[in-house]
């Protein structure tokens, strides 16, 4: 029998959403022990019995008899919210209401509310993240400071303090809640965020980041898949992880290098998430609401279009750069703006567009800002020029992959000036 | 062949879910292994922790064993293997010694 990649974590998720909506959010940590006291068994069992026939299964009602023993023996369902401390506190309804609340739908529901709950406007969208990829996704500290490559103390402090703010809230998020939609969009926010930490982030483990957008599309699935939930601009979100998803593969080059976009096979881009893409975007087409993940979908889709990257339909693409500009001005959109007027125009207007962004000083520690300077003039044909630029890129380089990246940039651009230099100069 | 029992001892625990089932994964790879080359006898069972100790003429019943964690046993399989040697060998591919654990190889039974 096969197992599935990362069943463990995400297992973990959901029996740590469903025993916290069992024993109350200020009983957060026992539901942590009980969850983890389950899988030690499972663990010690299979690894000399092979896989049981359904591990969910076996897993679920393991932590299942567990609660109810908890909840027979201490006063801890006094700490569940209203609606259940009712009927886990009788001897004659406990049972069939713990059955009832690990049922599947009820599982789910709890992971959702847990997700809303993390997104808690009183953390940092930072700390929202952790504590989504500690919760739900089953991650210990150790494995979000080497997602992120940040210090394993940065990232405890940062967890135990959201783990603070979780224990004090009353209650799982009320996904009926007036607040709901504001709290819809911290947390398509922290989503759109974890995805791209796996499609732009620093760790220079590929594994690693597939696995955060792997992340990120599982959560927004979850979200879509409630349909008395679901809302436009979240399908959009989601078409938008799609598109990505697909070229995920043909960033990377067979031996880790990151590879640009104008060069990517685009035989290589997976059709079928694509196509996935296309149907959740038709979806996200509802309503009069048009948010930056709609813009951005749209961008995606219209690149995921065209079979080679001069068949781009680069109009369209300034225009939807126009519209998220005025969505949410930035200095980076902006400089993917004048990309593309460099696709459509020609490099010198892209680098007018560019010498034209007016908090341009933003872009001073991004290496892309540099090298897009050095990937223009290298098309007009100043290679030393552009040279220069990728130089300056290089000292920005967040991660191996970028330096090796623009290492590569400098080194064709010195064969470049050598060839073309005339032989009587 | 004879058989050989092998005693998990102690060990520390993954710490995070990725970990474990990882771990899990490496201990059914060896044991099927050894499975397939037929010299597993009974895969075994893990035992709880905790549990009673009984002992001396009054029959006098403890909580235990409170033996230190690394010298709990865990759990048990029977092996076979033409001699001890053999059977030492066997166990060298087991994924406790990365944790700090350790396997214990008793022949089962009288020499012939």
């Amino acid at each position: 029998m096969n197992i599935e990649e990362h069943f463990f974590r995400h297992e973990f998720g959901r029996i740590v959403a469903t025993l916290t909506r069992l024993f109350g959010v200020s009983n957060f940590a026992l539901a942590e022990d009980v969850a983890q006291d389950a899988f030690c068994r499972a663990m010690e069992t299979w690894k000399l019995r092979g896989w049981p026939k359904n591990p969910s299964a076996w897993l679920m009602a393991t932590a299942r008899n567990r609660a109810l023993d908890i909840l027979r023996r201490e006063r801890t369902a006094r700490m569940a919210e209203p609606a259940l401390a009712r009927f886990l506190e009788s001897e004659w309804t406990r049972a069939s209401t713990v059955e009832e609340v690990f049922s599947t739908h009820m599982v789910r529901d709890s992971q959702l509310r847990m997700m809303f709950s993390c997104c808690d406007p009183h953390l940092s969208e930072e700390a929202q993240i952790a504590l989504i990829l500690h919760i739900l996704c089953g991650f210990s500290v150790k494995e979000i400071a080497q997602a992120f490559v940040s210090s394993h103390a940065a990232v405890e402090k940062r967890i135990t303090r959201a783990r603070k703010t979780l224990a004090a809230s009353r209650k799982l998020f009320d996904l009926a809640d007036v607040d709901f939609s504001s709290r819809l969009s911290s947390v398509l926010q922290a989503l759109y965020l974890l995805f791209n930490e796996g499609y732009h982030g620093s760790s220079p483990k590929a594994a690693v980041r597939m696995e955060l957008c792997q992340e990120a599309i599982r959560l927004i699935n979850l979200l879509i898949e409630q349909k008395t939930l679901v809302t436009p601009s979240s399908y959009a979100l989601a078409a938008l992880m799609y598109f990505n998803a697909a070229r995920l593969q043909t960033r990377l080059d067979g031996s880790g290098n990151l590879v640009s976009f104008f060069e990517q096979d685009r035989s290589l881009w997976n059709h079928q998430l694509i196509e996935e893409g296309q149907a959740l975007l038709n979806l996200s087409a509802a309503g009069t609401a048009v948010t930056k993940y709609h813009i951005e979908a749209a961008i995606a889709c219209t690149h995921a279009n065209a079979a080679r990257s001069e068949d781009t339909d680069w109009q369209q693409i300034v225009l939807l750069y126009d519209m998220l500009l005025s969505v949410q001005p930035s200095p980076v959109i902006a400089l993917n703006r004048a990309i593309a007027i460099a696709q459509l125009d020609g490099p010198e207007r892209g680098l007018q567009e560019i010498g034209a962004i007016h908090d341009l000083h933003r872009l001073s520690i991004y290496p892309f800002y540099p090298a897009t300077l050095g990937e223009l003039e290298c098309r007009r044909g100043n290679y030393l020029v552009a040279k220069m630029h990728f130089t300056q890129a290089l000292l920005l380089a967040r991660n191996p992959m970028e330096c090796s990246f623009l290492q590569r940039r400098i080194a064709s651009c010195v064969e470049a000036s050598t060839f073309h230099t005339p032989v009587n100069s | 062949m004879t058989e050989f029992a092998y005693f998990y001892r102690g060990y520390e625990r993954p710490a995070s879910p990725e970990e474990m089932q990882q771990k899990t994964a490496k201990w059914m790879a060896w044991l099927k292994d050894l499975s397939d080359k037929g010299y597993v006898k009974s895969l075994g069972e893990p035992l709880q922790a905790g549990g009673k100790v009984i002992r001396g003429a009054k029959k006098q019943v403890v909580d235990g064993p409170y033996a230190e964690a690394k010298d709990v046993v865990g759990g048990y399989s029977i092996i076979l293997a033409s001699d001890l040697e053999e059977a030492v060998k066997f166990s060298l591919g087991c994924p406790i010694f990365e944790d700090g654990g350790s396997v214990e190889v008793r022949a089962i039974g009288q020499p012939g």
